[in-house]
């Protein structure tokens, strides 16, 4: 593996006085598939959002395919980029979130359509026939003209994977995408991940499903306290946990 | 002329209006008496709102039909029509039929009414989230609808409505401003003649604006602070 | 007396329907400016910083604080101070515009506050921009939350426009009062004035409910 898709420097961020992020460093490959595990408060979900722009971070820079994202200069010197640029840095990763957080008044297929045609300028038409395939590879193709509330969870969220990655993002953030579903529902969404991972896709998981992320994982990153505590190949990680937090973490989670 | 006064100049000429608000404030007594009045005639109108209010209420959750509609029917009325013409009707109609009101009965008369039929919905909302088992429980102990209704009901519709109760009276104390249409003289009314007086035309009505606004934050905290020491009375903690 | 009643009415039917249509007219040209109003204001609440935020919080509870009576006086006789000539009714339908646009602004930064965040996130995470948010993702979720409350700041413009009375403004309690004074039949004609300012009202609340229903998307 050769190109850098996505690269953190010296990621810190807080609530007030409280730390949440103390320093992230991670570099991950074009093609590499990396879930992040550890305790609730741990900093995972807020590191996917951080690279996703939806939080605001004190310090540390960002690299999203060779393009520093959401600020520039650098420490005291930093600012925030334009409204406009944002935007269109956002839309270099695509994210799905643990509540789906589909939009309830569209379609599934207009979902899938909505940013194709407002931020890709595409034709209506070819938007469309993006979105069809999409549906179509998330085993949705009969559910296009359905609202998300007459879909069930798995189902919502497989359209909020292909609403996400139809963008054709350079990254894939998922986030704990499988937290809010009934036990039943969770292997139809893995299934789409695994399937998207095989593809090439470059993904970066937050997630609780061990045995999953044992087994779609080119790496797994073990977050404790706000820092990476340790990282390293799915195999060698489970088996052998290098540090006392991790050995209690894994015992504590279900395979 | 010294800088000063121009500047000041300046701001007493808006758009060719200069501010003067002396016959405003050798006025205030006026207005604030009338505010009084307003305040009064809101609180007047509450109390006896209330109860006609929990009447009405307890008719709309009867199990009757004809009770039920009965009670749906005033206060679907009632919220439907300008309380304008309701005070007109008091005063100006129903003399017509030999039942002669003072000005101040004719408005007050008109205002409960009115009042009443936005309590009874606030009453009606409570009443429905009266827990069920509330009731239960007092029929398992023995008690008869009626204690049931004073002893269990009442108190718990009170610790729930309360805020909404609040808000009712503001919303009473800005509609005492009708009553200067048959000069009853509250706020309105004495701001009216102060403008026709005077002719202070901004100051005034900028003056009385003012004092519904303030007075309407200030029983607002009031309430707010009630509400907080009545909650801490009982054990709870402001919502 | 009700014979005289019959006939005063058939004669005065066509005056109360001309009043009953200045009525309408008034509070929804009132709504209308109130509505283009306070539509940007509630935007700009939602979404600017905190002084904007608060001067603009100002002018909504010093307008919403103040009884429409009020407004509708200062309106009345501030207006000629900026351009003479202009009438009562102008004067009317700037005070419902003022008391309109306050709701309404309230009304739209709560409904915009009330659609869940992460809505706004999804969108923002797949590269829309705030007024593309705006539009087409928390718009029509807003609208269906604050439509209820605005179809009760219109029937409250319509029962606050029998206030423009005490300004000479032409209108349905205007008219009832002009009618009695010639035929002194108060009590039969404040009560056909109530049963039309109830018609329209009440029309206007099971309008609301249609639209609503219609609005109502699958969620």
């Amino acid at each position: 593996m050769s190109e850098t898709v996505l690269s953190i420097k010296g990621l810190v961020k807080s609530y007030g006085a409280v730390p949440i992020l103390r320093g992230i460093d991670l570099d991950v490959s074009r093609g590499e598939v990396v879930s992040i595990i550890g305790s609730s408060g741990s900093g995972k979900t807020t590191l996917l959002r951080c690279i996703n722009l939806l939080e605001e971070y004190q310090d540390g820079h960002i690299e999203v395919a060779g393009e520093t994202i959401g600020y520039s200069g650098d420490g005291r010197q930093r600012k925030p980029l334009t409204e406009r640029t944002r935007a269109r840095q956002r839309a270099l990763t695509g994210m799905a979130f643990q509540q789906f957080n589909l939009f309830p008044h569209m379609t599934a297929q207009a979902n899938i359509m909505l940013g194709l045609v407002k931020v890709r300028g595409m034709a209506r038409a070819e938007a469309e026939k993006i979105a069809a395939d999409w549906l179509d590879r998330v085993g949705l193709s009969h559910r296009r003209d359905h609202y998300p509330k007459q879909l069930s969870g798995g189902q919502q969220q497989r359209v909020a994977i292909a609403r996400a990655i139809a963008m054709s993002p350079q990254l894939m953030l998922f986030d704990e995408i499988t937290s809010a579903l009934d036990p039943e529902l969770v292997a139809e969404v893995l299934e789409v991940v695994r399937e998207l991972a095989g593809d090439g896709m470059t993904m970066l998981l937050v997630t609780h499903e061990m045995r999953f992320a044992h087994d779609v994982s080119n790496r797994i990153i073990f977050m404790d306290q706000g820092r990476i505590a340790e990282q390293g190949p799915p195999k060698s990680l489970f088996r052998k946990p290098g540090t006392e937090r991790l050995t209690a973490f894994l015992k504590n989670s279900s395979f | 002329m010294p800088p000063e006064a121009e500047v000041g100049d300046h701001w007493n000429r808006i758009m060719g209006y200069t501010f003067n608000f002396t016959p405003v404030w050798q006025s205030l007594p006026d207005l604030l008496r009338g505010l009084g009045l307003g305040l009064g005639l809101a609180l007047a109108s509450l109390a006896v709102g209330m109860a006609l209010g929990l009447a009405v209420a307890f008719g709309m959750v009867s199990r009757q039909g004809g009770l039920r509609r009965l009670a749906s029917g005033y206060v679907t009325f009632l919220r439907n029509i300008p309380l304008l013409l309701l005070i007109y009707f008091a005063f100006l109609g129903l003399p017509q039929l030999g039942i002669r009101l003072d000005k101040y009965t004719a408005f007050a008369g008109s205002l409960t009414l009115y009042g009443a039929a936005y309590m009874a919905e606030i009453f009606r909302g409570g009443l429905q989230a009266v827990p069920h088992g509330v009731v239960e429980a007092g029929r398992a102990i023995g008690l008869r609808p009626l204690q049931i209704k004073l002893y269990l009901i009442l108190p718990i519709l009170f610790r729930t409505t309360r805020p909404a109760l609040g808000n009712a009276y503001i919303s009473l104390f800005k509609d005492t401003s009708l009553a200067a249409a048959i000069a009853v003289p509250e706020l309105t009314f004495q701001a009216r003649k102060l403008n026709l007086e005077t002719f202070r035309i901004v100051e005034t009505w900028l003056v009385t604006s003012l004092l519904y606004v303030l007075t309407a934050v200030a029983i607002a905290n009031l309430l707010r602070y009630l509400d907080w020491r009545a909650n801490r009375r009982e054990g709870r903690t402001a919502p | 007396m009700s014979a005289g009643f019959a006939t005063e009415l058939a004669v005065n039917a066509p005056r109360l329907a001309m009043a009953l249509s200045q009525t309408v007219m008034l509070s929804l040209a009132g709504a209308a400016l109130g509505t283009l109003l306070g539509v940007p204001l509630g935007v700009v609440m939602f979404r600017s910083r905190l002084p904007l935020r608060l001067l603009l919080a100002l002018y909504v509870d010093l307008v919403r604080g103040t009884p429409v009576l009020v407004l509708i006086l200062a309106s009345y006789y501030i207006v000629p101070l900026i351009g003479p000539n202009l009438s009562a009714s102008l004067a009317g339908v700037i005070a419902l515009g003022l008391f309109c646009s306050a709701q309404v602004a309230e009304i739209t930064r709560g409904s915009l506050l009330a659609v869940d965040r992460g809505q706004t996130e999804a969108a923002l995470s797949i590269g829309l921009r705030f007024h593309q948010i705006l539009l087409y993702v928390l718009a029509p979720q807003a609208l269906r939350i604050g439509l209820p409350a605005w179809v009760n700041t219109l029937i409250e413009t319509v029962k606050g426009s029998s206030l423009l009375l005490v300004i000479g403004a032409t209108e349905l309690m205007l008219a009832t009062q002009q009618i009695i004074a010639r035929n002194h039949m108060s009590i039969q004609f404040f009560a056909v004035a109530g049963l039309l300012y109830f018609a329209v009202d009440y029309a206007l609340e099971r309008l609301g409910r249609r639209i609503e229903k219609r609005l109502t998307f699958e969620r």
